[in-house]
């Protein structure tokens, strides 16, 4: 149990997005973060990482309130993965993934042999090995998710929370970037936290599913456990025709109709 | 950083642009009004010999020179600075209200203190930098952070606005005249004088400016990129801006109001090394440095004893190869 929330309250200015909410971030497995618009995960995942603050509770890492951590050495215990970030033009693939040892640099920059070895490392990691000269804007959209990720994976820290990590792919892309991340937890121990939409994906990918609706945890446990038509029901109105998926045999939303 | 294929090794880049450098400075020293010799150029530097020509180098060309050099750097890598903390690709100092509120301080010292020497002028002059830009930045922060619209509006708003008031004072109190000499961009009479007091601050800035370019280069990717991978992005974006303000500030003391510079100069830096800041802001300075010693050169032979201003040569000048970028794609962005 490294990472948890207590009874985190956040807002934006007066407007309260996430209500006391405790919740425990299982230790080197993969866990997903799913609900309605407006829910307060993302906002949920921007406050455990810093990027924005929050108003009564508290984020606890290794033991000790992330606030109150130097935030480079935080960077490199823990790495985000914002948005759809966007990136200058111009830049090669292997200086977008470089920028990943940041926390880990001082003066000027300059890559060690060690620096070296992490980047090609993440971006043999992410199959962009051959791509590395390229510059970003060349890329596929699936490519450029992953240079992101092997940006992630350069910062070398044992947690690494995406937002939505496979908006604005297609199908195939937005498996690619899944099992690559899953690959990561089941070869390397990484802690995966990430917000996703679809939730034959969370099914299928998390270990552990968090369920928010209105800036409160609805539910939270496995696959089975989430991913039911109840639960369903409550987060999202709808009435959802829940199956097993012939494939991974994990739970599988067929159809649904929304609540009238 | 030789990373990149495409991009020369970056310190040959960096050499070639400064033999450019060397060679405009000796080109600027050779011709002007007055004709002088390339021994002269050698003597006005390295020896303690005196002559008409050798005193005329000392005491108005070169420091004119530097001047320009001076100033040419600090606006492009103000504009680079913007550009990079903005992730706008259109800002340059003068969009952000640092040269409107400078000339409006400009105006009011006029005003108050006729009798105001360079040292206080500046002073006055950053102050207004500041405040126009504490201004534009407040119109234009949104809760999120920058927003690069609302920016470029409050910049051009802000801008009109001191401008006008600028104006205002200056047909009201009928200085008009003496603050154009300050404003239309002239390097014309610069002295070692202001360079004693004007050149240090401008000298620590572009060193703060290049150490600060790594961190520049984080935070131009994102905000919560940037927060993610351990910057003190609050910190390292008031140091930006504190850097930025002084040399737009110092630039408007010396010279005046220069549009286009800040704008220009750090695309063709990028254009020739790359999206990295860290690249960028050294070329800057040193394109930017014989750029403006080009144009100051031009502006005081192509049509002699009378000075062309430098203003429009920016323009005429500048304008066809920052077209020709365009049309390439602004390197940075797309």
């Amino acid at each position: 149990m490294r990472l948890y929330t207590m009874n985190l309250d956040i807002a934006y200015d007066e407007k309260v997005i996430v209500k006391n909410l405790s919740v425990t971030i299982p230790d080197k497995k993969i866990t997903t973060i799913i609900g309605p618009n407006g829910c307060g995960k993302s906002t949920l995942l921007k406050a455990m990482t810093r990027l924005i603050p929050y108003k009564e509770g508290q984020v606890i890492l290794d033991g000790k309130e992330i606030h109150k951590e130097n935030t480079k050495e935080l960077a490199k215990k823990l790495a985000i993965l914002p948005q759809s970030p966007d990136h200058p033009s111009g830049l090669t693939v292997y200086e977008l993934v470089s920028y990943g040892r940041f926390p880990y640099q001082a003066g000027f920059g300059r890559l060690t042999k060690q620096d070296k070895e992490i980047i090609d490392w993440a971006l043999d990691a992410t199959g962009l090995l051959e791509l590395k000269y390229r510059p970003v804007d060349s890329l596929s959209g699936g490519q450029r998710q992953r240079a992101w990720i092997a940006l992630a994976l350069a910062q070398d820290t044992d947690i690494i929370f995406l937002d939505e990590p496979t908006t604005y792919l297609d199908i195939a892309h937005q498996l690619e970037v899944l099992e690559l991340l899953e690959r990561l937890n089941r070869e390397e121990d990484r802690t995966i936290v990430m917000v996703l939409h679809d939730l034959n994906h969370a099914a299928r990918f998390a270990h552990f599913i968090i369920a928010m609706k209105d800036g409160r945890i609805v539910k939270t446990g496995t696959s089975e456990e989430v991913i039911d038509r109840n639960v369903l029901r409550e987060i999202f109105q709808i009435e959802a025709i829940v199956g097993k998926d012939p494939l991974t045999k994990k739970p599988l939303c067929y159809t649904y109709n929304l609540i009238k | 950083m030789t990373t990149t294929k495409k991009v020369l090794p970056f310190y040959i880049i960096l050499l070639i642009a400064f033999i450019f450098l060397l060679g405009t400075f000796i080109l600027a020293g050779l011709f002007g009004a007055a004709d002088v010799s390339l021994r002269d150029v050698y003597k006005a530097i390295f020896t303690r010999e005196t002559s008409t020509q050798i005193n005329l180098l000392r005491e108005i060309r070169i420091p004119r020179i530097i001047g320009a050099m001076l100033v040419g750097a600090s606006l492009g890598v103000a504009g680079a600075i913007m550009q990079g903390l903005t992730r706008n690709p259109l800002v340059d100092p003068g969009l952000l209200g640092l040269t409107a509120g400078a000339s409006l301080a400009l105006a009011l010292t006029l005003i108050l203190y006729p009798n105001a020497n360079t040292f206080i002028i500046m002073i006055f002059c950053f102050l207004g930098a500041l405040s126009g830009t504490i201004l534009v930045l407040s119109l234009g922060i949104s809760k999120r952070g920058f927003s690069p619209y609302r920016l470029v509006l409050a910049g051009v708003c802000v801008t009109t606005l001191l401008t006008a008031i600028t104006e205002g004072l200056g047909i009201h109190f009928r200085i008009s005249k003496h603050l154009s000499m300050w404003t239309s961009g002239g390097l014309v009479g610069t002295t070692w004088k202001q360079l004693q007091v004007i050149g240090p601050l401008i000298i620590i800035c572009l060193i703060l400016a290049v150490f600060l370019a790594r961190e520049l280069t984080i935070l131009s990717l994102s905000e919560e990129v940037a927060i993610g991978l351990g910057q003190k992005t609050a910190r390292i974006k008031m140091l930006l801006l504190l850097v930025t303000v002084i040399l737009a500030g110092a630039s408007v003391a010396l010279v005046g109001n220069i549009a286009f510079l800040g704008l220009m100069i750090p695309h063709f830096a990028r254009y020739i090394a790359g999206p990295d800041y860290r690249r960028i802001i050294p070329t800057t300075i040193i394109i930017g440095a014989s750029f403006m010693c080009l144009v100051d050169l031009l502006g005081r032979t192509i049509n002699a004893p009378y000075e062309t201003p430098v203003v429009s040569l920016i323009a005429i000048m500048g304008l066809p190869f920052f077209l020709l970028i365009m049309r390439k794609g602004v390197k940075g962005w797309s």
